[in-house]
């Protein structure tokens, strides 16, 4: 696993931002990363049977806890990792946008399974073709539907994806706010 | 055991019934009339020797090269009789207006909903003629042979909600 830490310590990308951070900057950035990568509280929106899946994975048997993703809370404002499991439809699509607004930042989203991520099988009238075009998504698992071997992986990459961005302690920006709808 | 019941149809209603038969399946069917269908489901409801109580399926077909292009399939069911029939009614493409039958079964509400939204046959009387899968919004009815293999629609903004439902927000109302 020796390639592994050489990623933890050289960030995949470098922005300008980034390379502007202070020593101590980067020590809190990484500190709260690796808080922020291992307690991911979701919010599970099932819509289909990928959702059977979710279940197995969370449960003991492939145990989501061991990534500190454990705890799906049912409410948008409570969690962090938004997980997509299932077909979205056009009619649907405007609640998953309301959910994924009233998560407070910093948020993620996972598309879990291939109708999530493209719509999968269901190319028709009725489907959102992919959640990205609705909202932004940070890792896709294909799969129909997948194997908990590749949630497991996909949490993974999450959490690499995670200790890679630049967090802050005190986020003095302004967050972008939904239209009023 | 349904046979009979398709005699008495028959007998009762020698014009509206234009043809009988049973299907591949094995059951008993009728062929009836656009304009008689509420009276023959009515008497098919309240005759004491009939007693259809019961409307499981609803549903429609849509033969596109031939006239009357859709065709109303109504399936039902005697729980008291322990017998079914099926009632098939041509529905032309010009006029599809059909009368309901949701005053004599009140579970045919949603299935007439989904004729409406899948086939664009409407139903005259019907209490709620809203479509019943497919939102407001959308052009058109999926299940027709002419309706485009994708046709895709453009997404919709979220409708308003009703404050009761939810806080003010960070926006502030």
């Amino acid at each position: 696993m020796s390639s592994t830490t050489d990623i933890d310590l050289v960030p995949a990308i470098a922005t300008r931002r980034e390379d502007a951070l202070t020593g101590l900057g980067k020590m809190v950035s990484q500190g709260l990363g690796w808080a922020r990568k291992y307690s991911l509280f979701q919010y599970p929106f099932v819509t289909a049977c990928c959702g059977m899946e979710f279940m197995a994975v969370a449960s003991a048997r492939y145990d989501l806890d061991r990534f500190g993703a454990a705890l799906p809370r049912f409410s948008p404002r409570q969690a962090d990792l938004l997980m997509v499991v299932g077909t979205i439809n056009v009619k649907q699509a405007p609640i998953l946008k309301r959910v994924y607004d009233s998560m407070a930042d910093p948020k993620w989203v996972v598309a879990f399974g291939v109708c999530a991520s493209s719509g999968g099988f269901y190319d028709n009238y009725a489907t959102v073709q992919g959640i990205d075009r609705i909202i932004p998504v940070d890792v896709y698992i294909p799969g129909c539907p997948p194997r908990p071997e590749q949630v497991l992986d996909g949490i993974m990459l999450l959490q690499q994806k995670i200790q890679d961005q630049s967090h802050k302690l005190i986020d003095r920006e302004k967050p972008a706010l939904p239209a009023k709808g | 055991m349904s046979q009979a019941a398709i005699q008495r149809l028959q007998e009762r209603f020698p014009a509206a019934v234009t043809g009988a038969g049973v299907s591949r399946g094995g059951d008993d069917v009728a062929l009836v009339k656009r304009e008689a269908i509420g009276e023959v489901c009515r008497f098919l409801r309240e005759d004491p020797e009939l007693v259809f109580d019961m409307a499981p399926y609803i549903t429609a077909v849509d033969y596109q090269a031939s006239e009357p292009r859709f065709e109303l399939i109504y399936q039902m069911y005697s729980t008291k009789k322990n017998h079914r029939i099926r009632l098939r009614v041509g529905v032309p493409e010009s006029d599809p207006v059909v009368d309901t039958v949701t005053g004599i079964w009140k579970g045919a509400d949603w299935y007439e909903r989904y004729c409406w939204d899948m086939y664009g046959i409407r139903f005259a009387g019907h209490p709620d003629p809203r479509r019943l899968y497919m939102y407001e919004e959308f052009v058109g009815h999926p299940l027709r042979k002419d309706y485009s293999l994708r046709g895709r629609q453009p997404l919709m903004p979220e409708r308003p909600v009703d404050e009761r439902f939810r806080g003010p927000g960070p926006t502030g109302g």
